[in-house]
């Protein structure tokens, strides 16, 4: 696999400092340039860059660990970092956290409204901590109820709330400024799959109208469906940069997925299957498990059963599936996020 | 995709009058949300109020035992006493919800907002405050009901009662600090450094009826200032002692809150504004 490395998918060059703050010149809505943090023995970044156009959503992707929150943090100006410079709006967000708060909007990684307040209480409340004045506060709250689909709801208690009404109350109480930049840490994490989709379609209008979001997800899915660009973070650096489909050539797009039966000759198939679709398959010995990156689903899939059966090869289990942050991870450092994680 | 209209936020204002009557709408507006758990969930007052109530009850039942150094009645010598422990306690409520609300990212979200530094801090003040007055009035009540009484007018009572609240909002500081320092399982073992500070002073037995050194101890406890204070300025029994803190009680009720702000107002901002996780 490492052998097909395409250029703009190795770790990106370190742009100096310098080249960032000019971008951020030019107009960039985020700019994180040689962003180092440490907690004690851990370090929680070291050395990010990171320039966000505004307008974009950038999906900022990474598993357990990875530094999301500490990147979201610092830029939201609740962490000092170490060195290095974060600007938002063009703010330099620990010289003048005042202004940066003046335009940006937070939603954390877990829901912070309160919930013995009705969902128009929660909204109007948070309006008015923006100093925007009551009427201001009362009418953006009702704005943002219908929006985000909790008109009806607005005058129960938070309490009564399901998990996906509570995540999109918590991520308008972050757009009530219609912010200029707005953070989401995890928006989806914990959501059923249909909730999960509502706060999808959440953020893209969030983004149409305007604002520069960044969320952290560890669901490349999400990240795909979200986001304009892609960063990825391992272990507190910047691994991979680029567009989605940047993204999805260099990790090709669905898998194939084969388990063998019986003894299995994983080798033998894995050589076999690499031949069939001209590209290397990841091999899981111990699960005697194949996976074998796609190029035309219908005919990959079609080529792949015909190999199988033309070589009596006993297969229990053969599944398409979508790439995953672990096959991103396996293109780009050759392991995969959580045998990082452990050998960390 | 059009540009942002963005809603455009005052810029925080400089002048020291404008600042202070942002932080007080800051406070305001947090402090309220507090006021509504209260009104949505009563549950939470009686759950306050329980321990408090007994003790006067049981002040009533055995009070008729004791001896008041000085003479006079031990009920009377009592409530102001137990108004004073009420007050001490309220730092756990403080310190409490100050502990869950960072726990669970809420104070991390205030923090991104273009509020005041002590917005947060005055709607603990405002919440906690406004809940200690109603405290108050419940045990003056019930302090009615078991023979308690002020013999000096009503005056110097309600300078009494401000005395308490003075005292409280001073703790409130201090509860915000721990509060933002202590994790919340620490919060709620409080009580067990706290009940013998509150019993290590005036509130239920004089400290001349102490061992020396315990008594000084005692005497030099801010709440026994504030209690004492109280008994004086209600006329009920137990303002004894030759000891500089007992003769000076007064002063001590208002100079202890001072030093306690002194201190846990910037403590406590400062430990707000760089708060990590
Ligand atoms: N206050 C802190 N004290 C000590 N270590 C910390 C602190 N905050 C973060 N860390 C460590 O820094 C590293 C990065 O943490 P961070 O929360 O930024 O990761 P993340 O990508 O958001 O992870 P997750 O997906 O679990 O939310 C982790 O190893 C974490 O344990
Ligand atoms: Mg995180």
């Amino acid at each position: 696999m490492t052998e097909n490395v395409i250029d703009r998918w190795s770790p990106a060059p370190d742009p100096a400092a310098g080249e960032a703050v000019t971008a951020a010149r030019d107009g960039a809505a985020i700019v994180m340039a040689g962003l180092s943090k440490r907690y004690g023995d851990v370090t929680a970044l070291d050395g990010v860059d990171l320039v966000v156009p505004p307008g974009a959503v950038c999906g900022l992707l990474g598993p357990n660990g990875a530094g999301k929150t500490t990147a979201v943090r610092i830029l939201s100006t609740l962490t000092r970092p170490d060195s290095g410079t974060a600007l938002v709006g063009g703010i330099d967000v620990t010289r003048d956290p005042d202004e940066v708060r003046r335009r940006i909007g937070v939603t954390g990684q877990r829901t912070t409204v309160d919930d013995i307040l009705t969902g128009r209480e929660n909204l109007e409340t948070w309006g008015r901590l923006y100093h925007i004045g009551v009427r201001t506060a009362r009418r953006r709250a009702d704005e943002l109820l219908e929006q985000f689909g909790l008109a009806d709801a607005a005058t129960r208690m938070v309490r009564q709330y399901s998990g996906g009404m509570r995540r999109r109350l918590d991520l308008a109480v972050g757009f009530l400024l219609r912010p200029q930049v707005l953070f989401l840490d995890e928006p989806t994490t914990a959501l059923d799959p249909h909730s999960r989709n509502e706060v999808w379609q959440v953020v893209a209008s969030m983004a149409a109208q305007g604002t520069t979001v960044l969320l952290t997800t560890q669901y490349l899915e999400e990240a795909d469906r979200l986001a304009s660009q892609i960063a990825v973070l391992d272990h507190g650096r910047m691994i991979a940069q680029g567009t989605p489909d940047e993204l999805k050539s260099r990790i090709g797009g669905h898998r194939i997925d084969v388990v063998l039966g019986g003894d299995g000759a994983v080798a033998r198939t894995a050589r076999g299957l690499a031949r069939v679709v001209g590209a290397e398959p990841e091999v899981d010995a111990a699960a005697s498990r194949i996976s074998v990156p796609v190029r035309d689903q219908v005919t990959t899939l079609h080529d792949v059963m015909r190999w199988l059966h033309d070589n009596e090869v006993e297969v229990e289990d053969v599944a398409v599936r979508r790439p995953t942050l672990d096959d991103v991870f396996l293109s780009v450092t050759g392991h995969g996020a959580d045998v990082g994680r452990a050998a960390a | 995709m059009t540009a942002t209209t963005m809603i455009t936020v005052p810029p925080r204002p400089t002048n020291p009058l404008d600042r202070l009557r942002w932080a007080l709408t800051d406070g305001w507006v947090v402090g309220r949300t507090n006021l509504f758990h209260w009104r949505r969930n009563p549950g939470l007052i009686t759950q306050c109020l329980m321990y408090p109530v007994m003790t006067v009850v049981f002040g009533f039942v055995f009070g008729s035992a004791m001896v008041v150094a000085g003479g006079g009645s031990y009920r009377e010598f009592l409530m102001p006493g137990l108004f004073g422990q009420t007050m001490m306690f309220g730092i756990i409520t403080t310190m409490m919800v100050t502990s869950s609300a960072t726990a669970k990212g809420m104070t991390d979200r205030f923090r991104t907002m273009p509020m005041a530094q002590t917005g947060v801090a005055l709607g603990r003040c405002v919440a906690d405050l406004v809940t200690s007055v109603f405290e108050l009035i419940i045990l003056v009540v019930c302090a009615l009901l078991v023979g308690w009484r002020f013999h000096h007018g009503l005056g110097p009572a309600l300078g009494a009662l401000g005395l308490l609240l003075l005292f409280r909002f001073a703790l409130v500081w201090a509860g915000i600090f721990f509060g933002l320092i202590l994790p919340v399982e620490a919060v709620g073992a409080g009580y067990v450094p706290l009940l013998p500070l509150t019993m290590l002073a005036n509130t239920f037995v004089s400290p001349t009826q102490m061992p020396p050194w315990l008594g000084a101890i005692a005497e030099w406890n801010p709440v026994s200032a504030t209690v004492a204070a109280c008994r004086e300025l209600f006329g009920n029994p137990g303002v004894v002692g030759d000891s500089w803190a007992a003769q000076h009680a007064m002063l001590l009720a208002f100079a202890w809150p001072a030093v306690i702000m002194l201190v846990f107002v910037p403590l406590s901002i400062r430990r707000y504004r760089n708060l990590e996780r």
